[in-house]
C-alpha cells in the first residue's frame, strides 16, 4: 500500500471526501442551496416585502410604508376579472392538454416500439427546440382570417363551423387570431409537451402483469383502464398539469399577440412593472398566481394526486 | 367427466423479425377436474406460453383450448372461468389489501358491504386477517404471495393458474407455501394448474406433471411413474439425478441401447458379483446421503448415494470400489426425445 506521507494534495482531498460523507455533502450542497436559498427565495421575498409599498401618484416615486393600498385595489372587479379569466384559460387548457395528451402518452408508453418511439419522442420534443416566439408568430399566421386554416376549413366548406364558434359569446372574436379561442388553441400547443412527457413517464411504469392481472380478473379493457391505469396515471397527470397550469397563469405573449385585447395576469404585472412602472403594485399581483397555484396543489393533494404509489 | 382443461394439437408461434420461434409446438394434453397439475421444464420450454394461453394472455396459433368442455380458444382473459397467480403477484399498489382482493367482485359489481365481507372471508382462508388495510407495499414476500392467491380464488374459479408463484421466495418459505398450496387445493377441490422449473417442487406436490422440453410435452405422469419409469432422456435427466448410458456401454452393463439407473439404488460392495467397478473420482456431502462420482474403467462416470446411516466412512477420492445394484434397478429408457428433433 502506499505510503500515506507521500499522498499528493489531490490524494489527500479524495480522501477526506471519501472518508467523511459530510464534507463531500456540504461541498455539493452549498452552491445549489446558496443559489435557492438567498437568489430565489431572497427575491420572493423582497417581492413580497415590494408589494405592501406603494407609488406615490405624483411624484411616480415608490413610498417605502407598508400599506394594504395594493391588495384592496386587486379587489375590485376589473383586476377580480383578469384574475378569473386567467384562471379559466389556465384550467381549460389544462383539461384540454390532459385529454389530447393522453392518447399519445399512452401509445408511446405502450405500443410503440424502436424506431416509432424514437420518432414520437422527437416529434415531441421538436417544438421546443424551436424559439417560442417564432412558434407564436407561426401560429398568428395560421390563425389570421387570410390564414391556412380559414383557407383549408373553405376548401372542405365547413366555414359555417369556424363562424359559428367565433361568434359564440366570450370565447368568439373578429377572427381566430383575435379571439379567446385562438389564445386557447396555442396555449394547448406550447404547452402539449410538458403534459404528454410526465403522463408518459407514468404509464410507462405500470408493469404490463398489473393490466393481465386485472383481465384476468374479469375487467374488461374500459375497467382496467379506469381502475388501474388511470389512478396509476394520476402523479403524471397531475405533475403535467402543474406545468400546463402555471405556465399559462405566468405567460404574458402569447395573450399579448394571439386574442382580444382582454388582460391576463402576466400582461398586467409586465405593464404595470415595465409601462407604469409601478413596482410594488406588480410585485403585490405577482402574488396572484403564487397564491392561485399553492391553492391548485393543495386541491390536489386532497383529492389524491400524488398518492397512488 | 369432461376435462378442466384440454389442449387439442395446440402451437403457439412467435415471430421476431426474420426469427421464427415455435414457444409451444403442437401439445395435447387433458387436465382431470380437481388435479393438482404441473407443468415441469426448463426455462425456455414452453411451459409458461402454454399456462398464459389457458388463462389467456397468449392465443394459439393453432390448436384449440377447452376449459370444461367450452371453446376458448379466442376468448380474451376477461370472458374465462379461470383466474391467475402471477409470478411476480402484480397487486395493484394504489389499493388496499382488502382492495386488491375484492378486485373481480368490484368489477362484477357486488356492493360494498358483500365484497368486503367476502374478502375478509378469504384473507382468513390465507391466514392473513391482519393486512386488509394495508398496501401490498407494506408486506413480505410470503404475505403478498397469499394475497395474490385469496385474489385470485375470491370469485371461485374452477381452474387456477400459477405462474412460478413460489420463484421468488427464500427456501423455508417456499416449502412452507408448498404444503400449504397443497393444503388448499385439497380443501377446496378447485383444479389447480402450476408451473414450476423446480422438479422438487413438482414432485412434491403434484397428482399429476407434464414435462416441457422445447415447446414439446415430453411425458405426463404421476410423480412416481416420472421418477421411476421416465419416458424419455430428457426425463430422465430433467427429474432428479440419474445415471443416463447409451450405445454399447449400455447394452453391455443391461442388454438394451438406453438405460437409465438412479444414484440411491446403487451399493458399494466386494469384487465378486459387482456390476461394474472404478475410480472415486468425486466425494459430495448431502447430509442424508454422499454422493460419490465414480470413473468407470470403460470411461464412463456413475453417481452412487451412498446413505449416511451405513456408517460414517466412505472411500476417499482416488480409491477402488466395485459398484452393485439389482435386476430391477435399471430402467431401460424406449423413446427418443422429443426435443432432440433434427
Amino acid at each position: 500500500m502506499s505510503a500515506t506521507a507521500a499522498a499528493t494534495p489531490s490524494e489527500r482531498t479524495s480522501a477526506a471526501l471519501t472518508t467523511r460523507k459530510g464534507l463531500l455533502l456540504t461541498a455539493l450542497l452549498v452552491p445549489p442551496l446558496l443559489w435557492f436559498g438567498v437568489v430565489y427565495v431572497g427575491s420572493l421575498l423582497s417581492l413580497l416585502a415590494n408589494s405592501f409599498f406603494s407609488l406615490d401618484d405624483f411624484t411616480g416615486q415608490v413610498v417605502r410604508e407598508l400599506s394594504l393600498y395594493n391588495f384592496r385595489e386587486i379587489l375590485t372587479p376589473t383586476y377580480l376579472d383578469v384574475i378569473l379569466r386567467t384562471t379559466l384559460m389556465a384550467a381549460a387548457v389544462t383539461v384540454a392538454c390532459a385529454l389530447i395528451g393522453f392518447p399519445v402518452a399512452y401509445y408511446m408508453a405502450r405500443h410503440a416500439r424502436g424506431a416509432q418511439k424514437a420518432l414520437l419522442y422527437i416529434a415531441v420534443m421538436l417544438p421546443l427546440w424551436s424559439s417560442y416566439l417564432v412558434r407564436l408568430y407561426a401560429w398568428k399566421l395560421l390563425l389570421a382570417k387570410e390564414g391556412a386554416i380559414v383557407w383549408a376549413l373553405q376548401a372542405l366548406h365547413l366555414e359555417w363551423l369556424l363562424e359559428a364558434l367565433l361568434a359564440t359569446p366570450v370565447i368568439g372574436g373578429n377572427s381566430l387570431s383575435f379571439s379567446p379561442l385562438g389564445t386557447f388553441v396555442v396555449f394547448v400547443y406550447m404547452w402539449l409537451p410538458f403534459m404528454i412527457l410526465p403522463i408518459q413517464a407514468a404509464i410507462e411504469r405500470i408493469p404490463g402483469a398489473y393490466l393481465e392481472a386485472s383481465a384476468d380478473l374479469g375487467a374488461s379493457p374500459a375497467q382496467t383502464f379506469g381502475n388501474v391505469v388511470l389512478p396509476l396515471a394520476m402523479p403524471g397527470i397531475a405533475a403535467g398539469s402543474i406545468f400546463t397550469f402555471s405556465l399559462t397563469l405566468g405567460d404574458y405573449i402569447i395573450p399579448q399577440v394571439i386574442g382580444n385585447s382582454s388582460q391576463y395576469i402576466g400582461q398586467v404585472v409586465y405593464r404595470q412593472q415595465g409601462v407604469a412602472g409601478n413596482l410594488p403594485f406588480a410585485a403585490a399581483f405577482s402574488l396572484v398566481p403564487i397564491l392561485v397555484i399553492a391553492l391548485y396543489l393543495w386541491m390536489a393533494k386532497r383529492k389524491g394526486a400524488f398518492d397512488a404509489v | 367427466m369432461a376435462s378442466a382443461v384440454s389442449l387439442h394439437h395446440v402451437s403457439c408461434v412467435f415471430e421476431s423479425g426474420a426469427q421464427v420461434v415455435r414457444a409451444v409446438d403442437d401439445v395435447s394434453l387433458d387436465i382431470r377436474p380437481g388435479e393438482f397439475f404441473t407443468l415441469l421444464g426448463p426455462s425456455g420450454s414452453g411451459k409458461t406460453t402454454c399456462l398464459r394461453m389457458i388463462g389467456g394472455f397468449a392465443l394459439p396459433t393453432e390448436g384449440s383450448i377447452a376449459i370444461h368442455g367450452e371453446d376458448v380458444s379466442h376468448k380474451p382473459p376477461y370472458l374465462r372461468p379461470v383466474n391467475t397467480v402471477f409470478q411476480d403477484y402484480a397487486l395493484f399498489p394504489h389499493m388496499t389489501v382488502l382492495e386488491n382482493v375484492a378486485y373481480s367482485l368490484m368489477i362484477r359489481g357486488v356492493d360494498r358491504a358483500q365484497r368486503e365481507k367476502r374478502a375478509r372471508e378469504l384473507l382468513e382462508v390465507v391466514r392473513l386477517p391482519d393486512a386488509a388495510q394495508r398496501k401490498p407495499g407494506q408486506l413480505s414476500g410470503g404475505q403478498r404471495q397469499r394475497v395474490a392467491l385469496a385474489r385470485a380464488l375470491i370469485s371461485e374459479p374452477k381452474v387456477l393458474l400459477l405462474d412460478e408463484p413460489l420463484g421468488a421466495l427464500d427456501l423455508k418459505l417456499r416449502e412452507q407455501m408448498q404444503t400449504e398450496l397443497k393444503a388448499l387445493q385439497r380443501k377446496l377441490g378447485i383444479t389447480f394448474i402450476f408451473v414450476t422449473h423446480d422438479q422438487h417442487e413438482a414432485l412434491s406436490m403434484s397428482d399429476r406433471i407434464g414435462v416441457f422440453n422445447r415447446g414439446r410435452l415430453e411425458q405426463v405422469a404421476s410423480p412416481v411413474d416420472l421418477y421411476n419409469r421416465p419416458a424419455t432422456r430428457f426425463v430422465a435427466d430433467f427429474v432428479g439425478a440419474a445415471n443416463v448410458l447409451d450405445g454399447e456401454d449400455a447394452r453391455r452393463l443391461a442388454g438394451h441401447p438406453s438405460i437409465m439407473i438412479r444414484p440411491e439404488l446403487i451399493r458399494l460392495g466386494g469384487p465378486e458379483a459387482a456390476r461394474t467397478h472404478g475410480l472415486v473420482e468425486d466425494v459430495q456431502y448431502f447430509g442424508a446421503f454422499w454422493r460419490l462420482r465414480v470413473r468407470r474403467n470403460e470411461g464412463s462416470a456413475l453417481l452412487a448415494d451412498i446413505p449416511t446411516t451405513d456408517g460414517n466412512s466412505v472411500p476417499a477420492a482416488g480409491s477402488a470400489v466395485h459398484l452393485h445394484w439389482d435386476p430391477a434397478a435399471v430402467h431401460c429408457i424406449a423413446a427418443a426425445s422429443a426435443g432432440a428433433r433434427p
